[in-house]
């Protein structure tokens, strides 16, 4: 950290003029119980993503592992109950005395006698498919918690990546609109307007409509129309913090300006871009849900929560609704959790914003 | 006044080459060869040589562009690729029903959101705050997909009360038989966020001197609230408003796709779905008309609320 990051002024008349702005952060964020449980959550949230990202965990999402639609185990009831195929062998079973031909008088009983037996052969051979699952099986029998795992991964990925890339351009183009003004600031805040202009659904799906489908074009679409927040913030950010004494000074011993831009005042928005990022991440998450949903984001290779989403209401008609509440539940404990972060990071490093 | 209009309008001229240019850009440029997305499976050489003389691809780019923008100025945007039809036919059929839904997700939403916060904002801290902001938390925390998802499960199909899906020629039917579930729907997503938005203007308002003064002055709370606080509100609330409106026209997306609403959101999901590029390019030319005159509105319209308001 440099030197133009002012230290906050003393808390409760304790000296601590020494410790750094990140520092006293941090301490305020640690107090915050509701916020550190969040952090807890949303930690959790990323080790996964960076587990599914290097397939250490959720790999086989792809594999057949129990019979469609497989309900979840601990509902031992109703496991019997929506198994149809199984109550219709029993009825067969039941019935069986109508059928009393021995195997000499059935004209194909011996054929059938030799089926049955090569039957047998390859039945040992087969993987048994499970009837239950924990949590439920979809509709080709993949488990459902394994999928959800696998599709968090994949959304939490694709809100952090569109987040950092909007983040990098709209800081890169709000520092530089900011910092210079004059005509540069001119063409940017065009360019700004131009992309306003356009609700983000539509341009995000104009974007698709030329782009394509998949998790990079998404991340590239997403950071290409949603910059233009993050460009107003730190945009008025330069502009107050350009004539300050401490940028004077880093020109006075020579600072280039590329330097004042990203060394000297960068740091000094870094809260307010650390909020901003929590809160792009929150929104791309959603926002790759619902393209998914729609049928313009990740491919069907992958799985994203999105993904599953518009899998379920064709589900539902069939009461299948695990996977649906698979994906709810960990969409909401992600999203409620970062939400509350934003509140407590934003209470803990700025602390005279209101509330 | 006058001359700020002027000034406003005149400034829009830019932003709209800009937003043409972006579009021509992305669909002349990136987008392709749109006469293979046309010639579709017949795909010989003559077709394709047809398909790009009517459509003026054998030209330059900049001949391409100035035919966009002879479309553009006479608002005449061709045919749609994939039905043939004028775009301004569809866009023109389909105007209404989104406007049907979202108007009055918009009214709904602004009659419950803003009582509300301005009631909760009063009782600060108290019980109600609470709960209300809870509610509105877990609210916001869940995916707008879900609620569309559930809701058209369990109120329309399993339970009966609305129709699952639809739309009807008349606009009175339309709108008290299909559009109250998509409706409703819709305010599980928006209320949330609208009632912490206003409620943080609310208690902004209620700190400010002026509240002091009145209430010293000895008015009832009744009249502190509607007359003073109530008023000075407003102006997040048009803005709000105001920002919202040129996405009534293309009503509420995920809505229409999923209620099978025929609205310009449906449209558009439709053109990306058919690399219907006339459609797109005309929508997003009139969606960000709309949002240059409505935020040109939305600045008059402080100035007719608080006549502190410089227009500069």
């Amino acid at each position: 950290m440099t030197s133009t990051v002012q230290a906050a002024p003393a808390m409760n008349g304790t000296p601590e003029v020494h410790r750094g702005f990140w520092a006293l952060g941090w301490r305020r964020l640690k107090r915050d119980k509701v916020a550190m449980i969040s952090l807890m959550v949303v930690g959790a949230f990323l080790a996964i993503a960076v587990a599914g990202w290097f397939n250490i965990i959720g790999d086989g999402w792809r594999k057949e592992v129990a019979i469609p639609y497989a309900p979840p185990s601990w509902l031992a009831q109703s496991a019997e109950e929506t198994l149809p195929p199984a109550e219709e062998e029993a009825g067969a079973k039941t019935n069986a005395p109508i059928v009393t031909m021995t195997e000499a008088e059935d004209p194909i009983g011996k054929e059938l006698a030799i089926a049955r037996q090569n039957m047998g052969k390859y039945a040992s051979v087969e993987t048994p498919l499970r009837e239950s699952l924990p949590f439920g099986g979809d509709l080709r029998g993949r488990d459902v918690i394994v999928k959800t795992i696998k599709g968090t991964s994949t959304s939490v990925f694709v809100g952090i990546f569109g987040a950092l890339f909007t983040l990098l351009l709209g800081t890169v183009l709000g520092a530089i609109s900011g910092y210079f003004g004059g005509k540069v600031d001119d063409f940017l805040n065009w360019f700004y307007s131009v992309f306003t202009s356009v609700p983000d659904m539509l341009l995000l799906l104009s974007f698709a409509a030329v782009a394509g489908r998949g998790i990079k074009t998404i991340i590239i679409v997403m950071a290409l129309t949603s910059w233009t927040g993050t460009y107003r913030l730190v945009r008025a950010e330069y502009l107050k913090l350009k004539n300050r004494e401490f940028v004077q000074a880093a020109s006075a011993i020579g600072a280039s300006d590329a330097r004042r831009i990203f060394v000297h005042i960068l740091p000094n928005i870094s809260h307010l871009l650390l909020v901003q990022f929590s809160l792009l991440t929150v929104a791309l998450i959603k926002y790759e849900a619902i393209l998914s949903f729609l049928g313009f984001g990740v491919g069907v290779t992958q799985v994203s929560l999105g993904s599953m989403l518009a899998e379920a209401p064709a589900e539902l008609v069939q009461g299948v609704w695990w996977q649906m509440v698979a994906v709810t539940i960990a969409m909401s404990l992600l999203v409620t959790a970062f939400s509350l972060l934003i509140d407590g990071l934003r209470d803990a490093f700025d602390p005279k914003a209101n509330k | 006044m006058f001359a700020y209009i002027v000034r406003r309008v005149l400034q829009m001229i830019p932003t709209l080459f800009g937003v043409m240019l972006l579009v021509f850009m992305l669909f002349n440029v990136f987008g392709g060869d749109p006469s293979l997305v046309l010639a579709g499976k017949h795909l010989t050489a003559e077709s394709l040589a047809s398909i790009r003389a009517q459509l003026g691809l054998d030209k330059s780019q900049f001949a391409q562009f100035m035919i966009f923008v002879k479309q553009v100025l006479t608002l005449n945007f061709g045919t749609s690729w994939s039905t043939q039809q004028p775009v301004s036919d569809i866009i023109g059929s389909r105007i209404g029903p989104s406007l049907l839904l979202t108007g009055s997700m918009l009214v709904v939403d602004l009659l419950i959101a803003i009582p509300l916060a301005a009631t909760v904002a009063y009782f600060r801290r108290g019980l109600t705050d609470r709960i209300v902001t809870i509610c509105c938390t877990i609210a916001m925390s869940v995916s707008a997909l879900v609620y569309i998802i559930a809701g058209q499960y369990w109120l329309a199909y399993k339970l009966g009360w609305f129709p699952v899906s639809g739309w009807s020629g008349s606009a009175w039917h339309n709108l008290w038989y299909y559009v109250p579930l998509p409706m409703l729907m819709g305010l599980m997503v928006s209320l949330g966020p609208d009632i912490r938005f206003y409620r943080s203007f609310f208690i902004e308002e209620l700190g400010n001197d002026y509240v002091r003064t009145a209430r010293a002055k000895g008015l009832s709370e009744r009249v502190v609230m509607l007359k003073h606080v109530l008023r000075n509100a407003l102006i997040p609330v048009v803005t709000t408003v105001m920002m919202s409106l040129p996405y009534l026209l293309i009503g509420a997306l995920v809505l229409e796709t999923f209620f099978s609403i025929p609205g310009m959101g449906n449209a558009v999901v439709l053109a990306v779905n058919n690399s219907d590029f006339p459609i797109i390019k005309a929508i997003t030319v009139y969606i960000a008309l709309a949002t240059m005159i409505f935020n040109l509105l939305a600045d008059l319209i402080y100035k007719l609320i608080d006549p502190r308001v410089q227009l500069k």
